[in-house]
């Protein structure tokens, strides 16, 4: 018995060995399950060709993402060399030890001057403002809308609409032509809607969809740098806001009080709604007829200005850091310099990545690459994000509960979601000794 | 010929046993089976658990590397004075009601209804108990299509056309329960038609001579011998109805679907406040430790009659 023992011993141990020595001739990167990921894998066949280090796109699906990174950061774990993760984790990821300091690499790059600057905003750099980076902008993102071309554009309609409102049924340039237009198209009798917006409440869905809204009417999350919400978070411009989102709510299919972007896709491709709310990540699936049975009649728009002219869209997209754990952090190091090369950059976006080299954003080839890059790039300049503090996640539980309730549930005013949400996020920043 | 040959392979056969025997006796056989058992248990069920609960009594965030300190009680304190917290246990206990007594009702019911002689009794039974063996994230996928509000089956059979059920606060709890009362209903019926079929038919023959009425033979024979039975289905799911997760998580998230388990799971999981949710966690434990502690001393006094 002791001989077997000491064989299976002797086997596992040179299993282990054999894993170790593979691990160190390749580079995992770990990411959600989406196209993008599988853009990335092919982008890093490249590098392997180059360089002769294999990479490998690890990846899981999206409700198990935050959670399987975060428990292998906690056990100090090296199977993930590189995480591509949201912008929200950069404060957990950076005051936990969890991310490699990226700032000499940004200097030596000068990587802030190649990417677009709201990117490096908001997903390199924390805390905010500070000249810190911790991660490469690597896929850009932000919440757009794509439409029924065909509705909007039916003479009928059109004459419909002009005679009801008053102006031409067009691409909204405003939320009230918006909210207007989802009004116009909402006919549950003809199972037709007027729009799609998130609401699921499981993450940072909702929260997405109505800031969005609240920054573009001229309100904000709070300030930043003092952590001070009381008097922000529930201001007249963020309550308009969410009285807003309400009535928005009210023009969604029935029983859309679960959704996120699988639902906003499924709005369009089977023929629900007139426009619906998602990032732009997801519309490479309404573009192609397989997937999409309106793909030639889907257009897509940035999300439009608020009542005073400014205009906001939330930030979605994530930045690659490099985990602290990792036995492979100088070849990890090496991938990003490749990474970030501006050829490498062009490959990314011809592959259907979503690049946030502002060079490359701004070029004619890249804006006209398909139906959507335009208002990409016209969003990749306006974007605004969540908080990105370490106890984002217990900000982002207060804000469901609470503007869930009102929009979806139909509790309470909107006085009361914003003013109780703003009781909640003091407390929590006071929690955290953020503000006195 | 065939016999020396026989009675030579029997007597090399029994050297080799009692060698075998002499090797291990039956200490040592009886140890091979418990210490495995109870090094598993140690290690995977009282080291955690004992190592969650000093864990409760203290700030630790897995999600970062800050040093660990001591609160003390202040988790639970926090807790049962967070108004959240407690609507979470309330809608629970709702949830808990609602479903268990459904799942009663429902499972003692086909339970009498097979009890009977009846044809393909067999085959009902089986194709009855099929919600039960799928998993439960499917059978919530899968009763968020039926309640679809546009083309769901559930509108079209209670002639309810349009009715919202999951985004809807006055019903999506409710909603919620009847599927666990549809999946977890062939269990009730298991067992309470094991505890049926275990009645001696002379009962019942000896009720009709005395010409009992149907509710008399029901209330004084058929219910008390299978209380027993029944309640330990109702312990079972009490338990579990008290833990439900991935039901309610994947057909709805309203606020008011969101049972202490989501609650627990958002807690240590998405926030990542672990010494508070280990803290919750323990909470919880104690609320199910005492519903069962109460069931099983009326289950006892039962037995005891």
């Amino acid at each position: 018995m002791l001989k077997a023992l000491s064989r299976i011993v002797a086997a596992a141990a040179l299993l282990g060995l054999a894993q170790v020595a593979a691990a160190q001739g390749q580079l995992t990167i770990l990411w959600a399950q989406w196209d993008p990921a599988n853009y990335l894998q092919e982008l890093v066949k490249d590098y392997e060709k180059q360089t002769g280090t294999k990479v490998v796109v690890e990846t899981t699906p999206w409700p198990d993402f935050q959670n399987k990174a975060f428990k292998e950061f906690t056990a100090k774990g090296s199977a993930y060399d590189m995480v591509v993760g949201d912008s929200q984790w950069l404060g957990a990821g950076s005051t936990g030890g969890h991310y490699v300091e990226l700032t000499e690499f940004f200097k030596k790059n000068k990587v802030a001057e190649v990417m677009a600057p709201a990117t490096v905003a908001g997903y390199a750099e924390y805390p905010g403002k500070s000249g810190k980076y911790w991660a490469i902008p690597l896929e850009g993102d932000a919440t757009g809308f794509s439409y029924r071309k065909d509705w909007f554009e039916d003479p009928k309609e059109k004459a419909a609409f002009k005679a009801k409102y008053g102006y031409e049924l067009d691409v909204p340039k405003t939320w009230k032509e918006l909210g207007d237009i989802a009004e116009f198209f909402h006919r549950p009798k003809e199972k037709r809607y007027g729009i799609s917006v998130y609401t699921d409440n499981s993450y940072d869905a909702l929260a997405m969809g109505i800031e969005n809204v609240i920054f573009s009417y001229g309100g904000d999350l709070g300030d930043y740098a003092t952590y001070k919400v009381g008097g922000i978070i529930n201001s007249k411009e963020n309550i308009e806001a969410l009285k807003f989102y309400k009535r928005l709510y009210g023009y969604t299919p029935p029983d859309w009080g679960k959704t996120f972007f699988q639902e906003a896709n499924q709005g369009i491709t089977e023929g629900l709604v007139a426009m619906s709310m998602n990032f732009f990540a997801f519309f490479p699936a309404l573009a192609n007829p397989t997937t999409n049975k309106y793909a030639k009649v889907t257009g897509y728009f940035a999300s439009p200005k608020g009542p005073t002219g400014k205009q906001f869209a939330a930030l979605g997209g994530q930045g690659i850091s490099v985990v602290s754990y990792s036995k492979n952090k100088e070849q990890s190091m090496k991938f990003l310099e490749w990474f970030i090369r501006e050829d490498v950059q062009k490959k990314w976006a011809d592959l259907g990545g979503y690049t946030c080299n502002a060079a490359i954003l701004k070029s004619d080839a890249f804006r006209k690459a398909t139906p959507y890059n335009e208002a990409f790039y016209q969003s990749m300049f306006m974007v605004k994000d969540f908080w990105a503090v370490p106890e984002y996640a217990e900000l982002l539980t207060a804000a469901n509960k609470r503007w869930h309730s009102f929009v979806v549930g139909g509790k309470g005013t909107a006085d009361e979601a914003a003013n109780g949400l703003a009781k909640d996020w003091e407390a929590t920043f006071k929690k955290y000794g953020r503000a006195k | 010929m065939s016999q020396p040959a026989l009675t030579g392979s029997t007597q090399s056969a029994v050297p080799a046993q009692s060698d075998a025997g002499r090797g291990m006796s039956d200490l040592a056989i009886r140890n091979w089976f418990i210490i495995p058992t109870i090094v598993f248990l140690i290690v995977f069920n009282i080291f955690p658990l004992l190592y969650s609960l000093g864990y409760s009594f203290t700030d630790y965030r897995a999600s970062m590397n800050d040093p660990v300190r001591f609160v003390g009680l202040q988790n639970y304190r926090e807790l049962l004075e967070d108004e959240y917290v407690w609507a979470n246990f309330v809608l629970t206990a709702k949830y808990v009601i609602m479903s268990v007594a459904g799942q009663v009702v429902v499972g003692f019911g086909a339970a009498l209804l097979l009890n009977r002689s009846i044809p393909a009794k067999g085959v009902l039974t089986t194709l009855l108990m099929l919600p039960m063996m799928m998993c439960m994230a499917v059978v919530g996928l899968f009763w968020q299509l039926l309640y679809n509000p546009s083309w769901g089956i559930v509108n079209y059979v209670f002639f309810t056309e349009g009715k919202v059920w999951l985004s809807d606060p006055d019903v999506a709890l409710l909603a919620i329960a009847i599927t666990d009362i549809w999946m977890w209903a062939p269990f009730v019926m298991l067992l309470s038609l094991a505890g049926l079929s275990a009645i001696p038919p002379s009962l019942y023959e000896a009720a009709a001579i005395d010409r009992a009425s149907r509710w008399f033979v029901f209330r004084h024979i058929t219910l008390p011998l299978v209380a027993p039975l029944l309640l330990i289905a109702v312990i079972f799911r009490t338990m579990e109805a008290f833990k439900t997760f991935d039901i309610a998580f994947v057909m709805a998230s309203m606020d008011e679907t969101e049972l202490v388990a989501i609650k627990l799971y958002k807690m240590a999981f998405q926030e990542w406040q672990t010494g508070r949710s280990c803290a919750l966690a323990y909470i919880v434990l104690l609320a199910v430790l005492a519903i069962t502690n109460v069931y099983v001393k009326y289950l006892n006094r039962l037995k005891a009659r």
